[in-house]
């Protein structure tokens, strides 16, 4: 915007949903669903079909360009290969010959495909399925009229709601993002914490045009909208202290202590491998929750044990020793998984969540215990159970998992029990953790805060109850305690951990294993090294 | 028309996987001639340009891959081909 024709600034309020600054121009996606016509022509089923196998062809070439991994390219070149070659497509033409509808006509013609991969000896051909079945999907999505909308970097993004894949999708360097819908707790908020993309949520944008000079408080939860130049000479400044604070943020190293010289276990929270590259493991004491539902969202099927397999195994190859504590799938209340969690659940976050869902759909279960079972032989792998609320549900838990083992052995396969370890996050397992038979014991305080206060974290009337109160904070205390008392370790693993000014209250709770989200490890560290212990 | 056969040891460590699949295809269809592969000398033979079909052979390591082709640069084709299975795929396309 030229400062002579310079317009009125105007802020837009909204909710934080993951802290720093952006500045730069507001672009506004749109929602590009379109509904699948029914009423094509078989000669019109065959062009659209034709026409999203094309599509497909020119997505998957724009991304093998811009990744820069081998394996990843490899991947993709052999998708676009496939997509090249007739024979895969050519019983898919042959049943909109036949009548078929174009999707469904794809859908039978790549699963007979699929199956053949699943059913392969060799585990690297099994793996191959999974290619496929994204190959498949992709080609759906394009069917459905859905388009990879690409998002330069450097925006500040504008939409009503995201998903998780368009997130990972994106280039956010120097960017933000912008939601009409989502909740600070949303998996895109958790996503954005992570890897440093300022966001804030429940924003009206109907207003809102594209290109506009704009700058994202992610902080105060406010988008700007034509900055006037002081105010854009002040963010431009605060972008720039940002940037070096985040240049530093990975180059701690060694152990953390506090004040008073008390060794901390520092460890991250991640959600996949992506966010693994950037981190050195030796500036980490491992990984202290890694967050399983980000494998299970936005796909047609759910992961197959080799897959899940192969990613257990790559976290731990990447900690080279240090544990890496895999939640077991935690999906329901606010994490719905399409096939999984109950539609219309009345009170999703006291329904059926969790290892309540597990403990229902032991097939799902039964094939991640598998897959950690195996990773486990190589690697320093710790599971953990979500939402247990009961002693009983960790006992068959254990059971599961010995059952996985011994099955695994049978067929010949390595597989080992790693140490089992429970979230406490449900009032009733943190009031008498010593009932419970865990090997280590994570507390999940954004889910024991929301049960404690009985305030929803979503809830922006309420935020001055969904807070740590002394009520949580002596829970917490009781949860430390007793795990010293028998020489096991307690760690917390929710947003409480990562900040700065609730570093001393559980620190003083005896709190001595923090894991945080990769982008605050800095000033965590910091609050960390102020405090010196009250009995010192 | 020339018709002629080859065959082949595959020494690559993982065997006729996606990334020596792709090769395979890409240098197969920059012949003309028809180009089959097989894993044994009797067939059955399927088309070397399709990675549909050669992935499909699952062809594990230290497999003989024959090949088969007919026309113009079958000679040339098989040549090449010969040389990228050879050279464990370090080269081609």
């Amino acid at each position: 915007m030229d400062h002579r024709t310079h317009r009125a600034t105007y802020r837009v309020e909204g909710r934080s949903a993951a802290p720093g600054i952006a500045l730069g121009p507001l672009v506004r996606l749109v929602a590009a669903r379109s509904k699948t016509q029914r009423s094509r022509s078989e000669l019109g089923e065959q062009q659209a079909l034709a026409d999203a196998i094309e599509a497909s062809k020119l997505d998957l070439t724009v991304l093998a360009e811009k990744v820069k991994d081998e394996d990843a390219e490899a991947i993709l070149s052999f998708q676009i290969a496939l997509l090249e070659d007739e024979n895969l497509a050519a019983p898919a033409f042959a049943r909109i010959a036949d009548g078929e509808a174009a999707d469904k006509a794809w859908v039978a013609a790549i699963d007979p495909e699929i199956a053949t991969y699943e059913q392969a000896d060799d585990s690297y051909f099994r793996a191959r399925a999974s290619d496929l079945r994204d190959l498949r999907d992709r080609v759906l999505r394009r069917l459905a009229g859905e388009v990879d909308q690409a998002v330069p970097p450097g925006v500040i993004v504008a939409t009503e709601d995201m998903t998780p894949s368009l997130f990972l999708a994106t280039d956010w360097r120097d960017g933000g993002l912008v939601l009409r819908r989502g909740s600070p707790s949303s998996h895109v908020a958790i996503l954005a914490r992570s890897r440093g993309v300022p966001m804030i949520v429940g924003v009206d944008i109907d207003h809102l045009g594209s290109g506009v000079d704009a700058v994202l408080d992610g902080e105060a939860g406010s988008l700007i909208i034509d900055p006037d130049p002081s105010t854009k000479a002040d963010y431009g400044r605060r972008l720039t202290e940002q940037a070096e604070a985040r240049a530093a943020a990975f180059s701690f190293t060694g152990q953390v202590v506090t004040a008073s010289g008390e060794p901390v276990r520092m460890m991250i929270n991640v959600t996949g491998l992506a966010e693994l590259r950037d981190i050195d493991p030796s500036n980490v004491d491992g990984i202290g929750l890694m967050r399983t539902e980000f494998l299970f969202q936005e796909r047609e099927q759910l992961p197959s044990e080799e897959e899940q397999y192969h990613i257990y195994r790559q976290m731990a190859e990447w900690a080279a020793g240090k544990p890496v504590t895999i939640r077991t799938l935690d999906a329901g209340g606010d994490k719905p998984i399409a096939g999984l969690t109950i539609p219309g659940d009345l009170n999703p976050f006291l329904g059926v969540r969790g290892v309540r869902l597990s403990l229902r759909r032991l097939d799902v279960f039964r094939l991640q215990l598998r897959a950690l079972a195996r990773a486990a032989v190589g690697g320093n792998l710790k599971v953990m159970i979500p939402m247990v609320t009961a002693p009983e549900e960790l006992v068959q838990c254990r059971a599961l998992f010995q059952t996985a083992v011994d099955e695994l052995r049978g067929e010949g396969y390595e597989a080992a029990m790693p140490p089992l370890g429970m979230m406490v996050e449900v009032p009733a397992a943190a009031l008498v953790v010593e009932d419970f038979d865990a090997d280590f014991y994570s507390i999940g305080s954004n889910d024991l805060i929301q049960y404690v206060m009985a305030a929803s974290r979503d809830e922006p009337q309420l935020a001055d109850l969904a807070r740590p109160s002394r009520a949580v904070f002596n829970l917490i205390g009781h949860v430390v305690e007793h795990a010293k008392r028998c020489g096991r370790e307690a760690s917390l693993c929710g947003d409480l951990a990562g900040d700065p000014q609730q570093v001393a209250s559980l620190l003083d709770q005896g709190l001595r294993s923090f894991s945080v989200a990769p982008g605050v490890l800095r000033p965590v560290r910091a609050a960390i090294a102020r405090y010196s212990s009250r009995a010192a | 028309m020339n018709k002629l056969e080859v065959s082949v040891l595959m020494r690559h460590e993982v065997g006729l996987h996606a990334r020596p699949s792709v090769k395979l295809t890409k240098l197969a269809k920059a012949f003309e001639s028809k180009i089959d592969l097989g894993l044994s000398p009797d067939g059955p033979w399927i088309d070397a340009k399709s990675i549909v079909k050669v992935m499909a052979t699952k062809a594990p390591k230290d497999s003989t891959i024959y090949f088969r082709a007919e026309g113009k640069d079958a000679k040339a084709a098989l040549d090449a081909l010969v040389m990228l299975v050879d050279g464990d795929f370090q080269n081609g396309p």
